[in-house]
């Protein structure tokens, strides 16, 4: 049986983590609320954008012409994977089910004989699946320092993946990140930026723009962009997630150590009153000795 | 006078949302001015200054990548960048130079021999210089 000493230890010890984990549930949801309310303004921009890309690929996206963010290269060969997670842990499962849902996508692209190049984006998903993979990866992508992810960041990512894009570096690029439902949910996503794709609105109704200058060329201005949108808004939805993951992380580590401390303290006074009564039957059978 | 919805918004925040009488958007072919009933239109922004009429008064913000839809209802303009203009302090609009200055000089070293982009970042950094003397700030050489 541990003696006295060590399970006060032990419940001052749990007390302290429990206040932690406290302070660090109350951080997140501080920061949830900030991360929340910037993915929110983002989405006007974000719907808009892909309202009219949409509209814009549709027309143009048949010709022969079509730039090849939009038509692809032609070929899907090699493929490069954007993996994007949090810089810190701490977060539940946060990390480790974008790291999982990237590597099952790897390897079944690698089962296919394709070609995989790995970008890593915040350096726990990088840890996560480096013994794995760890031979594909191409690039990383520090946001330590980076307290508010802002354009942008997101902007030299899409400017550093276009231009491997134009060197012929890949043909198919693909984003992870966990889109934001709430607190308790995420859900980590796959999806492909580079060729774009986009969701026709199916009730939009058909509105003759002019265009000016003509549409191919602003596809092609705006197709560029449009892969920087998709990196910005996903990182929007982790930095969300991020936040939600590590609030309810610790929120169950808070709840964990409060019931153990309720079982070490009883543990604590039933010893103590072993103590107590051992002491008294040594008294008592001391005294009826004499 | 028949309105139109004006709305403003940069990837990081909704700028502005109000009822216009008229907008003048720097469009990349040349400035343009939309007003109610305009022809359904799309074209894309250089930087430069978009101005904003409205009932009390007008307001000017920096705008520069990005694109606006113009339909007969009202102006959406999506910029990549987006201030008010009140917010372009020197400190800030040197740094959008200095910005467009390094993209000139990049563009240079990277393609010797291919006009192109080097011509449209020349054309990046005189929009900024031009976008300083609307606004009454001037460019450090």
């Amino acid at each position: 049986m541990p003696n006295l000493k060590d399970l006060k230890n032990r419940i001052a010890s749990v007390k302290s983590t429990r206040k932690i984990t406290k302070a660090m549930q109350m951080v997140a949801a501080a920061k949830l609320r900030r991360a929340q309310d910037a993915a929110e303004a983002s989405r006007p921009y974000t719907e808009r954008f892909n309202a009219v890309m949409g509209g814009l690929a549709a027309s143009v996206g048949g010709s022969d012409s079509a730039p090849k963010l939009l038509s692809g290269t032609g070929s899907d060969q090699v493929q490069l994977l954007i993996v994007m997670t949090a810089e810190r842990g701490l977060c539940g499962g946060f990390n480790g089910n974008i790291a999982k849902l990237a590597k099952s996508h790897a390897q079944k692209l690698i089962a296919d004989g394709k070609t995989v190049k790995i970008v890593t984006v915040g350096k726990k998903g990088r840890d996560a699946i480096k013994r794995d993979l760890g031979e594909y990866f191409v690039d990383h992508v520090d946001l330590t320092e980076v307290k508010r992810v802002g354009y942008a960041n997101a902007q030299a990512i899409a400017k550093d993946v276009l231009a491997r894009f134009d060197a012929a570096e890949f043909d198919v690029a693909t984003i992870f990140f966990a889109r934001f439902e709430n607190v308790v949910v995420q859900h980590p996503t796959a999806q492909q930026v580079i060729p774009a794709k986009f969701e026709v609105a199916e009730d939009a109704e058909a509105t003759l723009y002019d265009y000016e200058p003509g549409e191919e060329e602003i596809l092609a201005d705006l197709l560029p962009r449009g892969v920087a949108t998709a990196i910005f808004s996903a990182l929007l939805e982790n930095a969300a997630s991020e936040q939600g993951a590590r609030m309810s992380a610790m929120d169950n580590a808070t709840r964990n150590a409060g019931e153990m401390i309720d079982k070490l303290t009883i543990e604590f006074n039933r010893s103590r009153q072993a103590v107590i009564t051992n002491e008294l039957i040594e008294i008592i059978s001391g005294a009826e000795a004499l | 006078m028949a309105n139109l919805q004006f709305d403003l918004v940069s990837p990081e925040r909704r700028l502005a949302s109000v009822e216009a009488t008229e907008v003048q958007i720097p469009a990349a072919d040349g400035d343009m001015t939309a007003m109610a009933n305009h022809a359904p239109t799309i074209t894309t922004l250089r930087p430069g200054v978009l101005t904003v009429v409205h009932g009390s008064g007008s307001d000017q913000y920096i705008v520069s990548g990005g694109f606006a839809e113009i339909t007969a209802a009202g102006v959406s303009v999506l910029a990549e960048q987006a201030l008010p203009k009140a917010e372009v302090t020197q400190e800030v609009y040197d740094q959008m130079v200095a910005d467009a200055k390094a993209a000139h000089a990049a563009a240079q070293d990277n393609f010797k021999n291919e006009p192109g982009p080097v011509d449209e970042a020349a054309k990046l950094l005189s929009d900024m210089v031009a976008i300083g003397g609307t606004i009454g700030l001037s460019a450090k050489n």
